[in-house]
């Protein structure tokens, strides 16, 4: 058995197992903190330094995300000197980046902007004053608006700590600091692999999926929560639905395994064909050999196939008949291919593209 | 898999051959690269190309195409010389390791450099390496199977981690990853030649019995043909109609000037497909279905995981799920297949297929849960054969190295393997309508060394032909140290450069798996 650490938080005596953070317990204990930086599974920076509490006897505030649990530790979580140090450091955030929420896709799913109403600040005492770059628009599927960026780094450990790709990091200094590529280059002029993760961990509006602008409201999204359609690894993801189109795949961590929420280029941005104009909507027949492929009732498709089956196993038998399921296709239809190769026509002709 | 996507991040060694995950199964590679980076464990890997995962590895031996046996076969030698082996396991858990010691005998480090070019040195190192760990996982997919000696490839694969006892426990095992979202389950549910669902073989009396009680009709007994051996078939005139359901073999096969000629030869040609692929414009009927977001239903991911699929967009037009068309067809042809919902027909897997028995469209709401799952109390089974084999005892096979179908010569001087790249997916049908994947990867390059480019005047970006026997194509040349002098890499993405005219349809002769990572070919500047 693992010694327990007993200590108090806002009150309650309660008991911590060794490892665990101040945030850890708080947040067993059903107390609120907020925090920015923060992204569970990667390294605890303490950057943003919005989880301060106060412990008795610390010579000043302390990072919550970063301070690990000792015995006998006295907590506060909710005084005045520990709002007037939030309201300071949000304040700043607001002050040096665009944070105009009325042309930002993640109104309303904005950690800043909770944080703001949370902490109930009319507005910034500092004069805004935006870095004024570019937004970034160079690539069809992620919008980089560094004017928005907060500078928390959860995309550079989600990056390099979570997908393990290596791409993202800090440079420069202060009030110039930046995140990105190297050489600040552009995403579509880096090594960058496009599995979005970084604009999931994105708590602002600064990484963004692009074809998702302007195409609906996070409070107008439903979210279905499916599995991937490409590899074998079997991707848990949401589809954001609005307007019966699929807007954006988001991942969530909450799904666990087998992928705990990342996602990559193929199963976040390779789903245009879902919606595309190709799909095929009518059933076709080639009436005659030579002729051309003529759309078709269901039923007269069903009869053409019917017939020809029929007279095909009639004659020749049903070892004549052959059929390819797939591996793109559900269990359910596997099973049903299968069943109905064998018993409706009568042969065990059935495989399907394992082996490809 | 034997073991679950989770472990191979706690595990202490891990052994990637014949996987070019990071690009396959990226997610999957995070697995593998967190353990490395983050966690201390060591990566092997073995593979003629200089993939991404060799950034990561502590030894990469890069073996000459095809030559998979021999390097396996050197690494048990080095493990069984040096007395390395769990000889408690093998004594306890296994049988026919004498077999296996004879032959394993020949393949000394030196010889095996003879063979494969992987320096002896290295062979060593990564021996010692992966059978001092205290568990090891070997990872594989196609680079292992899609050879003439693919199921001795993955033999031997087996062979090495029994040898070290890494079968039956966690973080272990033999791991292959799967390509397709859904290959596992079609495998499952019988969509092969010679088994019922969960494997239970169509040619057992007792077996077939079973289902022809449960499906009410008289079944064959005869295993069926695979599908190279069903285009063989068709372009000799014995099958006579072909019912493909979300298959575009007009790309995906081997030999395509073959399979087209197949194709024209049927009676009936019935494709069912989300588009008008290659192969559903040679059809007589073409029939709409719904995609994986239009439907519901349960796909089976690489580590046994049956996990659901919900319907969250209206399917385009009259377009159907493909398991409505099926009954539906099913019933005009006389045989009465009545169901409500996907989840009606998961009720009937259930009571048919053991290791699916429990699981549930309930169950499956919140979790994915891995097979076997017997009855509905059963939690699911995180890694196989703990404790026992299925067999009972695990069995060595010993296996001796046979060179690839084709070799090279004067006039075809270069291997050519195939295979993906990370912004595509089989035959392209999905990604190549993604804009996001378009702009990275917008058509099919030749990856060529930079030394046979210098010798053959080809500049990076240039268009070159690229002959096998079989036939010949064009595409632009991409110079790069990934492919090893003498080998070239294409992807089978792009029909305007369909590699599969190029490819040998030499099989595997118990997979019957198409030879897709060996064929000699000539490049030359177009």
């Amino acid at each position: 058995m693992e010694k327990k650490i007993p200590l108090n938080i806002d009150g309650r005596d309660v008991e911590a197992a060794p490892g665990q953070t101040i945030l850890d317990v708080a947040r067993e204990q059903g107390i609120y903190i907020p925090t920015l930086c923060h992204y569970s599974k990667t390294t605890n920076v303490g950057a943003c330094r919005v989880c301060v509490v106060e412990v008795e006897k610390a010579r000043s505030l302390v990072a919550s995300c970063c301070m690990p649990v000792s015995p006998g530790m006295i907590i506060k979580t909710d005084t005045p000197k520990i709002r007037a140090s939030q309201k300071l450091i949000v304040e700043l955030l607001w002050a040096s980046g665009d944070h105009n929420c009325l042309t930002c896709e993640q109104n309303g799913n904005c950690e800043l902007q909770n944080l703001v109403y949370w902490l109930g600040i009319e507005k910034p005492r500092f004069n805004v004053d935006p870095p004024g770059y570019e937004i970034e628009k160079t690539n069809t599927v992620i919008q980089r608006d560094l004017n928005k960026c907060i500078l928390c780094g959860r995309c550079i450990r989600a990056c390099n700590e979570i997908q393990v790709n290596e791409i993202l990091d800090f440079s420069r200094r202060g009030h110039r600091a930046k995140v990105g590529p190297a050489f600040d280059a552009d995403y579509i002029d880096s090594d960058c692999y496009f599995c979005g993760e970084c604009v999931d961990a994105c708590p602002v509006g600064a990484l963004t999926f692009k074809q998702a602008r302007f195409a609906g409201r996070p409070w107008e999204i439903k979210k279905v929560k499916t599995t991937c359609t490409y590899c074998g690894v079997g991707c848990q993801m949401d589809l954001n639905i609005h307007d019966n189109r699929i807007i954006k795949v988001t991942g969530n961590r909450a799904y666990q395994q087998p992928n705990e929420g990342s996602l990559c280029v193929k199963g976040r941005f390779g789903l245009d064909f879902v919606g595309h104009p190709d799909r095929l909507k009518s059933p076709l027949i080639r009436k005659e050999k030579g002729g051309e492929l003529v759309p078709a009732t269901w039923e007269e498709a069903y009869d053409f196939i019917a017939e020809r089956l029929a007279g095909i196993k009639k004659k020749s038998g049903p070892e004549s008949i052959a059929g390819f399921s797939s591996a793109r296709c559900t269990n359910e239809e596997n099973y049903l291919f299968q069943k109905f190769m064998r018993a409706g026509i009568g042969t065990n002709h059935v495989d399907h593209c394992a082996r490809l | 898999m034997t073991n679950s996507i989770e472990e191979i991040e706690y595990t202490d060694v891990i052994l990637a051959t014949g996987t070019n995950t990071t690009e396959n199964h990226p997610v999957i590679s995070s697995r593998v690269k967190r353990a490395v980076r983050q966690r201390g464990a060591k990566l092997i890997v073995i593979d003629p190309r200089e993939i991404d995962l060799v950034k990561y590895a502590t030894i990469w031996l890069r073996q000459k195409p095809g030559t998979d046996v021999a390097v396996l076969n050197g690494l048990m030698n080095v493990i069984i010389a040096e007395g390395l082996y769990a000889r408690e396991y093998v004594e306890n858990r296994t049988e026919g390791f004498e077999a296996l010691q004879k032959t394993v005998a020949a393949y000394t480090p030196e010889r095996v450099q003879e063979i494969s070019g992987v320096p002896a040195e290295d062979l060593k190192a990564a021996a010692r390496l992966y059978a001092k760990a205290a568990k090891a996982s070997i990872l594989y997919a196609m680079g292992m199977t899609q050879h003439i000696t693919g199921t001795d490839n993955v033999k031997s694969c087996a062979n090495l981690a029994m040898l070290c006892g890494m079968v039956g426990i966690e973080g272990g095992g033999v791991n292959p990853l799967r390509g397709q979202n859904n290959v596992q389950g079609a495998c499952d549910m019988g969509a092969l030649p010679n088994v019922f669902p969960a494997y239970q073989p169509v040619a057992n009396d007792e077996v077939r019995a079973r289902f022809e009680k449960a499906w009410n009709a008289t079944l064959p007994s005869k295993p069926g043909k695979t599908i190279v051996e069903i285009m063989d078939a068709a372009h000799k005139g014995e099958i006579k109609a072909l019912y493909i359901m979300g298959e575009n073999p007009m790309v995906s096969d081997p030999d395509l000037a073959h399979v087209e000629a197949s194709l024209n030869h049927l009676e009936l040609l019935i494709v069912q497909d989300i588009f008008l692929t290659e192969t559903a414009m040679l059809a007589d009927a073409v029939l709409p279905s719904a995609c994986f977001a239009e439907k519901d239903g349960t796909f089976t991911n690489t580590e046994r995981r049956v996990q659901r699929v919900r319907a969250a967009v209206p399917a385009p037009g009259q377009a159907k799920a493909d398991w409505e068309i099926i009954a539906e067809i099913s019933v005009k042809m006389g045989y009465p297949m009545s169901y409500a919902s996907a989840a009606d027909i998961m009720k009937e897997i259930n009571s048919v297929t053991p290791s699916y028995a429990g699981i549930t469209y309930e169950r499956l709401e919140e979790q994915g849960i891995q097979w076997p799952c017997p009855n509905t109390d059963h939690p699911g089974t995180r890694f196989l054969h703990k404790d026992r084999f299925s067999r009972g005892r695990g069995l060595f096979h010993a296996v001796e190295y046979i060179p690839p179908a084709e070799q090279t010569d004067a006039e075809y001087p270069i291997i050519l393997s195939t295979g993906r790249v990370l912004y595509h997916y089989h035959t392209g049908t999905m990604t190549r309508l993604s804009k996001g994947s378009m702009e990275r990867c917008p058509e099919s390059l030749v990856e060529i060394n930079p030394a046979d480019a210098d010798k053959l005047g080809i500049a990076d970006g240039q268009t070159v032909k690229v002959t096998s026997r079989r036939g010949t194509l064009q595409a632009k040349a991409k110079i790069t140290t990934r492919s090893d002098r003498g080998t070239v890499f294409m992807n089978f993405h792009f029909h305007e450069a369909a590699v599969n005219l190029l490819t040998n349809p030499a099989l595997d002769p118990i997979g019957k798996i198409p030879e897709y990572k060996v064929c000699a070919v000539r490049v030359e500047a177009a």
